[in-house]
């Protein structure tokens, strides 16, 4: 057992851990000529070292997780993770490594229009567009709850030829949002909402990304963004009809 | 984005796995940490600025683990260490297999036994070769902590493995 009595005992480890530049590391193995307790230290690091390299303790991931790497980057969408116990603790957790690892990386703000028009493709993906298939909004609105702390505003507009086909939950910037799918002709148009950080309502705006078109407005404390490959006109008027439903 | 979110991780994905397995109950919670860890790196990427994956992916790899023990708080920590059953070496007579089987598994079962922030640093310096400023970073930590976590480490497992040898 080593007494810590000399201070250069952190030196000897740093030293053997390749962190000291060559002028220290050349003075510290004077040191140690002279200084038993580092003699140890360094003894005993070094078994130590050898046994841990010998012994290779490392796993491999299984295939499986291979496997999901792969689908994951073939389809990125939501969450979808099977063996996790509460459903409300994992999004705690969630949201509280979310921001350990924002807090430290500090990624520039993504700008929203980019991040839509990736949610629009990723969805677009793999038969991933809706989480649930349903034409009626009493179906889809409840199947949001618990799944998100904010109740979506779900609206059918069959009568005007964009029927809701479905919800689904995606990921913005680390926080879950709605997506409310619709169809314009044979066209999905990708509604996604989440609750506006800034207050007061906008008008629509029209924006084209990657050949999508957007229209982006904040209504009631919300914002919305729709995606589409839906010609500007057609998704305007789709915008104007949504807000104006009851 | 130059590179896809595969090529980044893959690389990394044993080392994330092994990081789980030592800071997780076992196998079946270590895949579910990677899993979750997974989803998250993707939701990051297009913020990931493209240096440093491994760090980048290891640090969220680590706050997964963490976040699923917050959510299983009062279950012992690693309770099945990573296991050195299936890796003999062929060259080895029965004799001589055995015995080394035994000493990975004791050393396996000590390295668990550390407190998890002391098993960390040291599965990331030893394991994965990592800097202390990689550490520090992945951990959270200040780089003195990060000297002396490892030292205390370091210092408790070598006191086990001699106190062993001793009475073997």
């Amino acid at each position: 057992m080593i007494e810590e009595r000399c201070p250069m005992l952190l030196l000897v480890q740093a030293d053997i851990d390749g962190e000291l530049d060559a002028g220290r590391a050349a003075d510290l193995i004077r040191h140690r000529a002279d200084c038993p307790d580092c003699q140890a230290a360094y003894a005993e690091i070094m078994m130590l070292r050898d046994r841990l390299r010998a012994a290779d303790l490392r796993e491999k991931a299984p295939q499986s997780l291979r496997r999901f790497l792969a689908q994951q980057s073939a389809a990125p969408i939501a969450p979808r993770v099977s063996r996790w116990r509460p459903q409300i603790g994992l999004f705690a957790g969630m949201a509280l490594a979310a921001g350990l690892a924002l807090a430290i990386y500090r990624p520039p703000m993504p700008d929203p229009l980019g991040l839509v028009v990736d949610a629009h493709v990723r969805s677009l993906q793999a038969g991933h567009l809706e989480d649930v298939i349903s034409t009626d909004r009493h179906t889809v609105k409840p199947w949001f709850e618990g799944k998100l702390d904010f109740a979506p505003p779900v609206k059918d507009l069959a009568a005007e030829n964009f029927p809701l086909t479905g919800g689904r939950l995606d990921v913005m910037q680390g926080r879950p949002v709605a997506a409310l799918i619709y169809r314009g002709g044979t066209h999905p148009i990708n509604l996604l909402v989440w609750p506006a950080k800034e207050s007061g309502d906008t008008e629509i705006q029209a924006e084209s990304k990657n050949g999508f078109n957007t229209l982006h407005w904040r209504l009631n404390g919300m914002e919305f963004w729709a995606v589409s490959d839906l010609e500007p006109g057609q998704l305007k008027n789709f915008g104007r009809l949504w807000r104006a439903a009851p | 984005m130059s590179q896809s979110f595969e090529a980044v991780v893959l690389p990394y994905l044993d080392a994330g796995y092994s990081l789980a397995r030592w800071l997780t109950h076992g196998r079946g919670d270590a895949e579910d940490v990677v899993q979750e860890a997974l989803v998250r790196a993707l939701t990051y990427f297009p913020g990931f600025r493209g240096d440093n994956a491994r760090g980048w992916f290891l640090q969220i790899v680590r706050n997964a683990a963490y976040a699923s023990l917050s959510l299983n708080r009062g279950v012992p920590l690693a309770d099945e260490p990573p296991d050195a059953e299936n890796l003999a070496d062929p060259a080895d007579d029965p004799e001589a297999a055995l015995l080394r089987r035994r000493g990975r598994a004791d050393l396996a079962r000590h390295i668990a036994e550390l407190e998890v922030e002391l098993r960390e640093t040291l599965i990331l310096r030893e394991f994965e070769d990592l800097s202390y400023k990689e550490i520090a970073q992945i951990t959270g930590a200040p780089i003195g902590t990060v000297m002396s976590r490892l030292w205390r480490a370091r210092r408790s497992l070598a006191a086990v493995i001699r106190r062993e040898e001793q009475e073997a």
